[in-house]
């Protein structure tokens, strides 16, 4: 049995560093820039394809173009299309249009695991199947997960889930085998608008930095920035995105906090609880004095 | 009533993913895991003072109690073959690791202590196991509410700060219910108090939780898990009466007053699992509360 590092996950802003990694590589990750995205699906597919990942059905969900409807063990990216009676900065908009005639805008954007600097997945995993990698993202090795499911809940946006027929849990590893020889993520590598850029998170962060000021500049003033900020209730995210409406929008969650920023408190109460309940016992026979 | 308004969502999906534990085997191991734990302080009380029949009767039921729980966690995983790897690790940042290693002490003194009452032997042997299993068995009974609290569904985590009091005093009602049902008469002196105490503290505890967790309380209103509720609540009320009234009095009415509480603890654990569930698949309960904490934090005078 190994004793993880309890040490709360909480600690400090580098993630490698705080599981215990002395000397590693610059933290990566992804930054989605969904204003250049044009709703391919080529990072869909380019998942599916190199980590093999299962049909989980061929459904019309009536959502758009959205045939996929949301994250879970068997989508790893997900490309989201938003219908909206608006128009997207000055753009002119094309003949598709709402049924009161006016104009509509298409959001797209391609969802995917957030590698949380404090992921609550990994945190209440009980077996250590979920662990942090050298590079600063989440994964599960899939020889050690026994299914418990406790991952999928504790997630705040709804990402990780259970495999149907397989029993265990699956998420996006960031391609963590690519990466070890070098190569980027089959996402980033598909995308041809490079809506999915993949690099040192700090040189992501920058560069989506530059892209919302220009964007700004340009008067797409809905335009912001989504998990950047490493001071957010997870720490910011390992895969962060540029947005143009409000995150719920896109399905996501507007201020998600880490389960386990609480778990302390939670803990002190379920230790008061405790005494209390083997207090009201004692009592209750101590009342009662030996019997006759 | 969260008001419509204030919401938008992605074509009305969820935004977190529900849970895909099933409700016999997880909602069924809180109220078991409840029982199992507050049966054995139960029993240590029973045999320091002297009264064998309800030691007997809490000390069989505990270790039957906990023996289905490991079945129904086992049951639920998704590879069950793989059961052991709960003990590959310690974490203290996840309940279920902290809980695995508590249940492995737990259900085997339990199990100890039932067999060396049942059979006579090993007395010695058999009391170092009351008393392991009556010192671990609070926290056996409490440490489940950290479990479904430490997640992202709304209504299990916005209620962390009453959740441990309310499978507190729902494991000792239980166990209360169990006392009742299966002691003799002259033995429950104890278990009526405890009824009556455990009893009113879980309509208490739950209501309070209910009403001060914010929007996500609405999931406890709404649906089977309002059902179960407040059938759940009316037989509490109806053990605690009969408890108190008559059970002293009658070996059937201590029965029925019984059987009400140990009912009425599992429609509690069902409810809020329940409730658990219909919060994670609505995105309302997801997005309200946030889009609230926001502007609450951008405008610190509201």
């Amino acid at each position: 049995m190994a004793v993880e590092r309890s040490r709360s996950l909480l600690e400090g802003t580098d993630p490698a560093t705080s599981a215990g990694y002395a000397d590693h590589p610059p933290r990566v990750g992804f930054f989605t820039d969904t204003s250049v995205c044009i709703g391919c699906k080529a990072c869909e597919v380019a998942c599916k394809e190199w980590n093999q990942v299962p049909e989980d059905g061929l459904v019309l969900t009536g959502m758009s173009y959205d045939n996929t409807a949301g994250l879970g063990a068997d989508t790893w990216r997900h490309v989201a299309f938003i219908e909206q009676p608006a128009r997207l900065g000055h753009q002119v908009t094309g003949a598709a249009s709402s049924k009161d005639g006016s104009r509509i805008r298409w959001l797209m954007s391609s969802d995917v695991c957030k590698h949380c600097t404090h992921a609550a997945c990994l945190d209440v995993c009980p077996t250590g199947s979920l662990f942090r990698t050298e590079l600063g993202t989440v994964v599960v090795q899939e020889d050690i997960c026994n299914g418990c499911g406790y991952c999928v809940p504790a997630c705040p946006y709804g990402v990780i889930d259970q495999r149907q027929g397989d029993g265990r849990a699956w998420k996006c590893t960031l391609c963590y085998d690519r990466l070890s020889v070098g190569a980027e993520p089959a996402c980033a590598k598909a995308c041809p608008t490079e809506s999915i850029q993949f690099g040192p998170l700090e040189e992501l962060r920058e560069r989506a930095d530059r892209r919302l000021s220009q964007l700004h500049h340009n008067g797409t003033s809905e335009a912001r920035l989504y998990g950047r900020d490493p001071d957010d209730g997870v720490g910011g995210d390992g895969a962060f995105f540029l947005l143009l409406d409000q995150p719920e929008v896109y399905g996501l969650p507007p201020d998600p906090v880490v389960t386990t920023r609480d778990l302390p408190a939670m803990w002190a109460r379920v230790a008061v609880a405790a005494v209390a309940l083997a207090g009201t016992v004692t009592a209750v026979f101590a009342r009662g004095g030996p019997r006759r | 009533m969260v008001p419509q308004a204030e919401l938008q969502s992605y074509y009305g999906k969820p935004i977190i993913n529900k849970p895909t534990w099933k409700a016999a085997d997880i909602a069924g191991y809180l109220f078991l895991g409840g029982l199992a734990g507050a049966g054995s302080a139960v029993a240590g009380g029973a045999q320091i003072t002297g009264r064998p029949g309800l030691a007997r009767v809490t000390k069989t039921a505990s270790a039957a109690a906990a023996g289905l729980s490991l079945a129904a966690l086992v049951h639920d995983l998704g590879r069950r073959g793989r059961f052991l790897n709960m003990l590959r690790t310690f974490k203290v940042t996840s309940p279920m690791s902290v809980g695995s290693w508590l249940l492995a002490t737990y259900a085997p003194a339990c199990a100890v202590a039932a067999l060396s009452d049942l059979t006579g032997m090993a007395t010695a042997l058999g009391t170092g196991a009351t008393a392991t299993a009556a010192v671990l068995g609070p926290g056996v009974a409490c440490y489940t509410a950290a479990l479904i609290t430490n997640t992202a569904v709304p209504a299990w985590h916005d209620g962390y700060r009453y959740m441990p009091f309310v499978f507190a005093s729902s494991a000792a009602s239980a166990a209360a219910g169990l006392g009742l049902v299966g002691a003799p008469l002259t033995d429950t002196g104890p278990v009526r108090r405890l009824a009556i105490l455990a009893g009113g503290a879980e309509v208490v505890t739950a209501s309070l939780m209910e009403k001060r967790m914010g929007p996500s309380g609405e999931a406890y209103r709404l649906g089977k898990a309002d059902r179960h509720n407040r059938m759940g609540k009316a037989l509490t009320l109806a053990g605690m009466v009969s408890a108190g009234v008559l059970a002293g009095r009658s070996r059937v009415a201590s029965a029925l007053a019984g059987a009400a509480l140990l009912t009425a603890s599992a429609l509690t654990r069902f409810a809020i699992f329940e409730a658990g569930v219909a919060s994670a698949e609505d995105p309302r309960y997801t997005v309200v509360p946030q889009r609230r904490r926001l502007a609450a934090q951008s405008d610190p005078s509201s």
